[in-house]
């Protein structure tokens, strides 16, 4: 039966967690369709890159080393995918949606005339009646995305044509170990065979990536400030607070935009998506792109002057009132009442 | 260097950003007739980015490549306000309902007609973000792409120099042209309407506007050939049928839900002590903090 495939992305060594979540949810799907599942990394010094994707439940890994694949640029890639695809056939491909798979999925989806749906917030199995021509297909893959600025919800399939490509954001799917002990199969790409000396004619002449110091995915409890706050200086209050709870600071665009925070720590649609255990939302109204990046958390506390937020929709605790004084309540209560 | 031929690929979208009341019909589903219908944002950048060469290169020409219906003109005068000279609409049924993939084989297929140097586009469009028409089109026509685009460095007859803004990061890449290049929100906003050339486009029209246009105004074309919009059906294309549309598309969609906002069941209370205190004792006892 035809496997699963996850293109996994590489920095420095590093296997990118977008692509770890990818390859979680890939096991879970392959088993559930009873097939394998399968990753490809591609780049250089790649000796070892087993040890960090068999855990998950990889049953093959196929790996290309060469000089040429790191750091990543679109042509070589996206002609070893296409190739590996046209070989090996799979049922089903994931990418991150991130610059480097929404870069590299549609140029495979268009080569291959397969569908890729970008940025899903869900991936299941299931059956697909097409009315028009009275026919049914079973097991496809659900790709489940918000559309129209988040205002609906779409289930897209592809009823024909293969793999059913999806991207999916970093952080929208969990991250788990499958077995510490699992092994897999190793398969060596011929990465001369798969591309042409044309696919390398992109340079990137200058590089300069942060490692992102901040891990707000990783945070239980998040204290998030938006355009309310006021001011950078405010900012100072919920970083009191975080750290009182051994939480995060996280911020909407609004309070990025205006400069109080820095770009990393943006929560929402253009920014890390968030599932923590407890999210505290001070001055933030609450629009829809933001939302879609907070609204799974496990608990809300909202905090603002206006009693009618959106944001209050989405909150298990309103606070009706002024950040600047219902922190440093918080965070004397909190002192009090953990003693 | 001699002047380019710049196709600045752009869409007309629903303005989703500002979803008012009125935007959701009762019924849930979208009220598109509600939301405006307005250049898509980072088009306008990718436009920037291509009036920019434009004043640098002596001779280079800037036209539009929309796909949609008759109105979709709209975003092509709109460009001219801004310095473009011209643009073309693909306008056809046989169009409708495509995804992305049916969409970029119809550009593809546009596009040859046109053999432009340059090709730059918004990385993505508000209505769908999915930022896969530009690699597409890309693909299709077997050229190279940049995408996620900040800033066209430098240009040369061989090859494009640009900035790109990742998510951890910049980078610098040298691609050789023609190429097609996706502009990202943060690159430099688009210039203003120029006055002039609003009052020398204001009467520009495509095709389908012009069916109820009278006698004065196709005088005024005849005099004035530069305020015709070109519209492209799908005869005007050399493409095969099956890739169109519906037909062409491997993607279907399923079903759509619309998202209803369904208001939990929250405490509501003031900013007192003794809420404060009883809130932080329940979060404690429940181990959300602590």
């Amino acid at each position: 039966m035809n496997s699963v495939f996850v293109y996994c992305e590489i920095e420095e060594g590093i296997i990118a967690d977008v692509s770890l979540e990818l390859l979680t949810k890939g096991r879970t799907l392959a088993t559930e369709l009873g097939v394998k599942l399968e990753a490809i990394v591609l780049g250089s010094h790649l000796a070892g890159v087993e040890k960090q994707v068999f855990p998950y439940g990889v049953d093959v890994l196929w790996v290309g080393d060469d000089e040429r694949l790191a750091p990543y640029t679109t042509l070589p890639h996206s002609s070893i995918l296409v190739n590996l695809f046209k070989q090996e056939k799979p049922q089903i491909a994931f990418m991150g949606a991130s610059s480097i798979g929404r870069d590299l999925g549609p140029r495979v989806s268009s080569a291959l005339h397969s569908g890729l749906t970008a940025d899903c917030t869900s991936l299941e199995i299931g059956d697909y009646e097409d009315k028009k021509n009275e026919k049914t297909y079973h097991n496809l893959l659900y790709q489940i995305r918000p559309a129209f600025g988040g205002n609906i919800v779409a289930t897209i399939v592809n009823p024909e044509c293969r793999p059913q490509m999806a991207t999916v954001r970093e952080g929208v799917m969990k991250k788990e170990i499958f077995n510490a002990n699992h092994q897999g199969e190793i398969k060596t790409i011929d990465v001369n065979g798969f591309t042409s000396p044309e696919d390398f004619v992109i340079h990137v002449i200058e590089r300069q990536m942060e490692k992102s110091k901040v891990n707000l995915k990783a945070a239980p409890i998040i204290v998030s400030g938006g355009y309310g706050v006021g001011s950078k200086e405010n900012f100072q209050l919920l970083y009191e607070l975080a750290s009182v709870l051994g939480g995060e600071v996280g911020a909407s665009r609004a309070a990025v935009d205006a400069g109080f925070c820095e770009h990393e720590r943006q929560i929402g649609q253009t920014g890390t998506t968030v599932r923590p255990k407890l999210y505290i939302a001070c001055g933030i109204s609450g629009q829809i792109q933001h939302t879609a990046g907070m609204e799974e958390s496990a608990m809300v506390i909202a905090i603002n002057t206006d009693a009618n937020a959106p944001i209050n929709k989405f909150a298990d605790y309103v606070i009706t009132g002024d950040l600047n004084v219902v922190i440093p309540k918080m965070i004397q209560y909190y002192k009090k009442n953990s003693k | 260097m001699k002047g380019l031929k710049i196709i600045v690929l752009a869409k007309q979208v629903p303005d989703t950003r500002n979803v008012g009341k009125d935007a959701m019909k009762a019924d849930g589903t979208v009220n598109r007739a509600a939301l405006p219908a307005i250049f898509n944002p980072e088009d306008l950048n990718a436009l920037e980015q291509a009036l920019r060469l434009k004043d640098k290169i002596e001779g280079t020409t800037v036209h539009i490549l929309t796909m949609g219906p008759g109105r979709a003109a709209e975003i092509i005068r709109e460009a001219m306000y801004r310095g473009a000279d011209g643009g073309y609409l693909l306008s056809d049924r046989a169009f409708a309902g495509s995804d992305t993939l049916a969409t970029s084989y119809a550009l593809a297929c546009a596009l040859r007609n046109l053999n432009p140097d340059l090709l730059i586009c918004g990385r993505q469009a508000i209505d769908g973000d999915t930022a896969q028409v530009g690699p597409q089109v890309a693909e299709k026509l077997k050229l190279p792409q940049v995408t996620y685009a900040e800033d066209i460095l430098n240009i040369t007859e061989e090859k494009i120099t640009i900035k790109r803004r990742l998510e951890r990061g910049i980078e610098v890449v040298e691609c050789p042209v023609p190429c097609v290049v996706t502009v990202n929100g943060s690159a430099a906003p688009c210039r203003p309407r120029n006055a002039r050339f609003v009052m020398k486009y204001k009467y520009a029209r495509g095709t389908q506007e012009l069916q109820d246009a009278d006698e004065d105004y196709l005088n005024l074309l005849q005099e004035r050939p530069y305020l015709k919009i070109t519209e492209w059906s799908v005869n005007d294309i050399t493409c095969d049928p099956q890739e169109l549309g519906l037909n062409g598309s491997p993607t279907k969609v399923k079903n759509i839900e619309s998202v209803v906002f369904q208001a939990k069941e929250a405490k509501v209370m003031d900013a007192s002590d003794e809420a404060i205190d009883a809130m932080m004792k329940e979060l404690i006892i429940n181990h959300t903090i602590g």
